[in-house]
């Protein structure tokens, strides 16, 4: 490792990687530091990712494809069954990842590339010159040292703690984290080809349960449950094994993990002297499906193309910087968030017998575009009285 | 004062993410409480497994 570097990432996941490949394919110099042992474990995801959106940033490969998808189902509060297909009948529109080898394939691009690459590195400390940042104290087992960069791009999910230091409230509100726990089952009879999405206030309340198959006879059986819902005795975890013991008595769990999930509002700026936020870290996962991987790629890339133009342009400060800021909150996906955001809180806030008739309403739909939001398009067709409750929402969807 | 039950915890970082004070740190499988926590409940809340508790103060 150097002591210094035109860019410092943070974080190994897919927007930490994204950005570092993206910025060592520019020729800067780039390191990525992980704190944890290996890249992609412990994983802490669904895995589920759209077709398209996986290959705008790689190449299908089944080294890390558990399962493809061509079907969705969602099954209302009262067991009414919904089923999504592609209008193309037996069309691919999504994959379930194998995260443990996807994120280490990412990682491996961004070596590749030419990125200096340390695990088991934490950064402890943010190096702070007049309020600028510019670098972080490393630890790696038992050494410390500081490296500096032009700019860092912080990508620690979740749990991020790097632009806290930095002086930004990263807090996500209690009724906005999706407090979530996920079995890796086997031996289960599912439909291998269809992800299924449970709602209901018994099942999981504000939020969802799913099953994502990873092969013919399992699958990731996970619950997201708002933090205002999660207590003692009622927990993400006490959802899930309620599901699973009366769904799947015998199903095998060879996984247990949980994790949380922000659905709140991305932060109020990703950027700041020398430093972009990416990813989790920025709170830019898609508070409708909790999908994550797909944001932080975006993110991830984009920052690494404003910091190449700003390091070019000798100028990395948060007003040059804000140029990330700004590009992806006009890109589509910043607008789906933010779409999205809407969706959700009209959601949570429907009594189970709303969402019975909703899903009741239509029984299996074609969808020409296999997304959240021609989903809901197709929806607001058949339940007109949806409009005028969406408001002005349902207007910019038209 | 927070107590992390350490054969519960299973080190996922979402009571890190809720922190108002930013009290919590997760290092690799290890979750740190800093001087900074005012107990506030909130993380024992949104846990998923129940691995944080307060100990030894008036019930919130």
């Amino acid at each position: 490792m150097k002591s210094h570097y035109d860019i410092l990432v943070i974080g190994g996941g897919p927007g930490g990687a994204i950005a570092a490949r993206t910025a060592a394919k520019k020729g800067l110099s780039v390191c990525l530091v992980e704190k944890r042992s290996a890249i992609g474990a412990p994983v802490r995801c669904a895995e589920g990712i759209g077709q398209v959106a996986l290959a705008e940033f790689i190449e299908p490969d089944k080294r890390w494809i558990s399962a493809e998808m061509t079907g969705a189902a969602i099954v209302a509060p009262d067991g009414t069954k919904m089923k999504l297909e592609s209008s193309l009948a037996g069309n691919k529109v999504g994959y379930i990842l194998d995260r443990k080898f996807f994120d280490r394939e990412l990682v491996w691009q961004a070596a590749d590339a030419g990125s200096d690459v340390s695990v088991k590195t934490r950064a402890a400390a943010p190096i702070m010159e007049n309020g600028v940042v510019k670098g972080a104290t490393l630890e790696y087992c038992g050494q410390v040292m500081d490296v500096t960069a032009d700019v860092v791009v912080a990508a620690d999910g979740v749990e991020s703690k790097f632009a806290r230091w930095c002086g930004i409230d990263t807090t996500v509100p209690v009724r906005e984290i999706m407090s979530g726990a996920q079995y890796v089952l086997t031996n289960i009879d599912i439909d291998p080809h269809s992800t299924v999405f449970y709602l209901g206030n018994e099942i999981a309340p504000e939020g969802y349960l799913w099953i994502f198959p990873k092969g013919e006879r399992s699958a990731n059986v996970g619950i997201g449950i708002s933090g205002r819902k999660s207590g003692s005795g009622h927990r993400a975890k006490d959802y899930l094994d309620k599901f699973v013991h009366k769904t799947f008595p015998k199903g095998r769990p060879i996984e247990f993990i949980v994790g949380g999930v922000s659905v709140c509002r991305p932060l109020d700026c990703t950027v700041a002297d020398g430093l972009i936020i990416v990813g989790d870290a920025a709170r830019v996962v898609d508070p409708l499906t909790g999908g994550g991987i797909y944001n932080a790629m975006v993110t991830g890339r984009l920052a690494a193309d404003v910091a190449a133009d700003c390091i070019a342009k000798g100028n990395t400060s948060k007003k040059a910087l804000m140029a990330y800021d700004a590009g992806w909150r006009s890109s589509k996906m910043g607008k789906s968030i933010e779409r999205n955001y809407h969706i959700k809180e009209y959601l949570i806030k429907q009594p189970d017998e709303k969402l019975n008739a909703i899903i009741k309403s239509v029984s299996n739909l074609n969808l020409t575009e296999f997304s959240t939001i021609t989903l809901i398009k197709e929806l607001m067709k058949v339940n007109p009285k949806l409009m005028f409750e969406l408001g002005a929402l349902a207007a910019s969807l038209r | 004062m927070l107590k992390v039950h350490r054969d519960i915890c299973g080190y996922c970082g979402c009571c890190v993410s809720v922190c108002p004070e930013g009290a919590l740190e997760l290092i690799d499988a290890y979750l740190c409480v800093e001087k900074s926590c005012t107990s506030c409940g909130i993380c024992a809340k949104v846990c998923p497994l129940g691995a944080l508790e307060f100990v030894n103060e008036k019930p919130l």
